[in-house]
């Protein structure tokens, strides 16, 4: 929006670190549902919202969490940048209270730049609960800026942040006199700066100051980028050129920081009362889930609880809705008969369109079992103690634990799992990342697993499908080692990663997760796999003499025998089944709506239509064998159109998501083979 | 000694450290600066650990552990 539609427009930043409840406050404010959960790098990239108060309306812009203002990556530099910016009216600097000394360390930066802060303490219900408090006279007083103690969860505190952001849109930073340093500086900088450092460094910041004057005199802000100057920040030298080697004869930085620390002990010291940390159950909850031996099986052991729901939950809540969805196809065809409908139109409908769907569909409650149980561990805090548990492992593969988390996030959609790898800093650590994520076994291959290992293993189907689990992981790990002998990485252990207390899940942070999830598969349900099936039947009616009475003679026929020579050794060299992969493509679920349509049967998904389809496929010679390889191949081959598309914009070149399809290909046909002629040996 | 070194459950002050520039700055930022004082709350055999700095919980690989140098302060 231009500048002039904007000019009742409060602009509003909403900066702070990791994990601090950011994103929890955008969402009470603007009732927005974007995703929160209790570990470091939930958020990633920038997001807008509006909310009004009083008469005003106010722009609030949520950006990732950062420690401090300097980017190591590409997350923090895309919240320094918009910080930097000159779009910004008043920066909520959110803090959690419960943190106050680390946080404290951004809030005296933000202070430095001059713009309007307005410091928002959240977690205070956390900070009472352990018998902390915070002098909320002193505080305000020390730092110069208001300080508005809120709950983002308990939606407290809000209209008053907002009032305190109306008020000091256009006010400067309050002058204090509460440093205690003991320097004789004949400047008085007391009365003017919250933060006035040693007589060295101030002396040369007014010095810089003077070159600045006379270099730029239009630039704001002179003493911010001073200081920055003084700890040679790259941008701000670069952006601004000046000789200052008679000033500054090395990096300041190390002081700069030490000196913030010094006076944030000393806001601490007068600010926080009883300053004990009731933080044992937390010691001892890491006792047991980070312990040296059993950190690893315990985590293997949870993945697979959480797949036991998944699996076994799941599909006793599936039988539920199948119910539901065979009267629709049934009350759906009668409906069409009674209008008279022909026989194709019937057929497009009920075998196309609501087979294709309605497959799907069913598969609605594992996928919310999975989501709810991923929902738990990562709004737990158990998220970021898998990067250290999984530490050693990545290490051997010359990849920090925290490369783990997106692989993680992989279990349940690979697009947001490629987006979570900007949370590392080394950029070829981010490519590998990106590379072997989607390995992992996401959400949208889950229906493939339950209907193949349903259909062929009784009652080892819920073993056959976990089995993809780890083969996928164990694949990615594979595939990361190789990629770090290619690209030469080193054996690295430079793990480092901010660790939050456990709490219990949030309610309503966990529904919204689940619901997003949900939404997204009802409209995927509803979009990309309609149109797929609606493709399929197309393709499989329809041939090169117009209607095809045979099957055999249709588009889809002959597109699938074009590559079944290829397929053969996989033990998939069907051309039905070369189709259901290829219109997997477009997402993974596809594979099943396109099985369901190209076999004729509308409730594929449950045990009559299951039998229907294992007799079919058994007529032609479809074995228990083929099935685990018809799986294995879903699981590693291309990933979906969406996690192409997001790796060609997260590596910013046409070449990576190519090299990606290329090595999942690959991977997939080698492994399928593998499979398939060593086990038909038995 | 090094941060490596140090024992589960011992609180040490931060002398100094021997690490990359930015690694340096980055930990600095986030509270290790000189005098600092150090929880060890985990440790693992790969050498990476779990340390509490001014209030805060964090994961640190052997790389980091090894390049931190502390001295003594005694129990947590």
């Amino acid at each position: 929006m231009p500048k002039s539609q904007t000019e009742n427009v409060i602009n509003v930043a909403f900066i702070g670190n990791p994990n601090c409840g950011k994103t929890s406050l955008f969402n009470a404010y603007t009732g927005a549902k974007l995703k929160v959960a209790n570990w470091p790098g939930v958020t990633v990239e920038k997001k807008e919202g509006h909310t009004q108060y009083h008469n005003h309306d106010y722009k609030l812009v949520d950006l990732p969490g950062i420690y401090a203002l300097t980017s190591y990556t590409m997350e923090e530099t895309l919240s320094r940048e918009y910080i930097l910016g000159e779009e910004v009216d008043v920066i909520v600097d959110v803090a959690d209270a419960s943190s106050l000394e680390r946080n404290l360390y951004l809030t005296l930066q933000l202070i430095e730049l001059g713009k309007p802060v307005v410091l928002a303490l959240n977690m205070m219900d956390i900070v009472e609960e352990r018998g902390m408090e915070i002098d909320l006279h002193r505080l305000p007083e020390m730092l110069g800026i208001p300080v508005i103690p809120v709950s983002a969860r308990k939606k407290t505190g809000l209209n008053i942040l907002m009032h305190a952001v109306a008020h000091h849109k256009d006010k400067p930073i309050d002058k204090t006199e509460h440093h205690h340093s003991e320097g004789q500086h004949i400047h008085k900088h007391h009365d003017e700066f919250v933060l006035v450092y040693s007589d060295e460094i101030e002396d040369k910041i007014d010095a810089v100051k003077i070159k600045l004057k006379e270099s730029y005199p239009d630039m704001k802000n002179k003493r911010w980028h001073a200081i920055k100057m003084l700890a040679e920040d790259e941008e701000i030298c670069g952006k601004y050129p000046l000789d200052l080697s008679d000033i500054i004869d090395r990096s300041y930085e190390s002081d700069i920081i030490a000196q913030k620390y010094d006076f944030i002990e000393e806001v601490m010291e007068e600010c926080m009362v009883n300053r004990t940390e009731k933080s044992e159950k937390t010691d001892r909850i890491d006792a047991v889930l980070t312990h040296r031996i059993w950190g690893v099986p315990v985590f293997l052991g949870i993945m697979a609880f959480v797949f036991f729901l998944t699996f076994m939950v799941g599909d006793w809540l599936k039988g539920f809705l199948e119910t539901g969805l065979d009267w629709v196809y049934e009350e759906t065809a009668h409906f069409l008969i009674w209008c008279k409908a022909s026989d194709w139109v019937v057929s497009l409908v009920v075998d196309g369109a609501l087979a294709g769907v309605g497959g799907i569909l069913s598969f609605l409650p594992n996928i919310f079992i999975l989501f709810l149980a991923l929902a738990v561990l990562e709004d737990s805090g158990y998220m970021s103690r898998v990067a250290y548990v999984m530490n050693h492992i990545m290490g051997k593969l010359g990849l920090s634990g925290r490369a783990f988390i997106p692989m993680l996030l992989g279990f349940g959609c690979s697009v947001p799992a490629v987006m979570a790898s900007r949370t590392l800093e080394n950029p070829k650590d981010r490519l590998r990342t990106i590379l072997v994520t989607p390995f992992m076994s996401c959400s949208a291959k889950l229906p493939v697993y339950v209907l193949l290992s349903g259909m062929f293993f009784g009652k080892y189907a819920m073993f056959a499908a976990f089995s993809m689990y780890v083969i996928g992981m164990m694949t990615a790990v594979a595939a990361s080692l190789v990629l770090s002998r290619i690209m030469k990485a080193e054996r690295v252990n430079n793990l480092l990663i901010e660790l939050p207390e456990y709490k219990a899940p949030n309610a309503r942070s966990i529904w919204i997760y689940v619901w997003e999830k949900i939404k997204d598969y009802i409209t995927k349900a509803g979009t990309t796999i309609f149109i797929a099936s609606v493709a399929v039947w197309l393709l499989m009616n329809f041939g090169p003499h117009g209607m095809a009475a045979d099957m055999t003679d249709s588009f889809g026929a002959h597109l699938g025998k074009l590559l079944v020579p290829v397929m053969k050794p996989t033990g998939l060299g069907y051309w039905q089944i070369v189709l259901a992969l290829l219109s997997g493509i477009a997402a993974k679920e596809v594979v099943v709506s396109s099985l369901s349509v190209l076999y004729g049967i509308t409730n594929v998904s449950w045990a009559v239509g299951m039998s229907s389809l294992a007799a079919m496929l058994g007529a032609q010679g479809f074995t228990g064998i083929n099935a685990y390889a018809m799986m294995l191949f879903c699981l590693l081959y291309v990933p979906c159109i969406a996690t192409i598309a997001m790796i060609r914009q997260e590596t910013g070149s046409k070449k990576w998501p190519v090299v990606s399809v290329c090595i999942q290909l690959g991977t997939a046909w080698i492994v399928t083979t593998l499979f398939y002629q060593i086990a038909r040996l038995f | 000694m090094t941060l490596l070194e140090g024992e589960l459950k011992q609180t040490y002050r931060l002398e100094h450290m021997e690490l990359e520039e930015d690694i340096s700055r980055r930990l600095q930022m986030l509270g290790m600066t000189e005098n600092a004082s150090i929880l060890v709350l985990n440790r693992k055999r790969d050498g990476s650990m779990i340390i509490k700095v001014r209030g805060t919980r964090f994961a640190i690989g052997r790389q980091y552990a090894l390049g931190i140098y502390v001295g003594g302060m005694g129990n947590a």
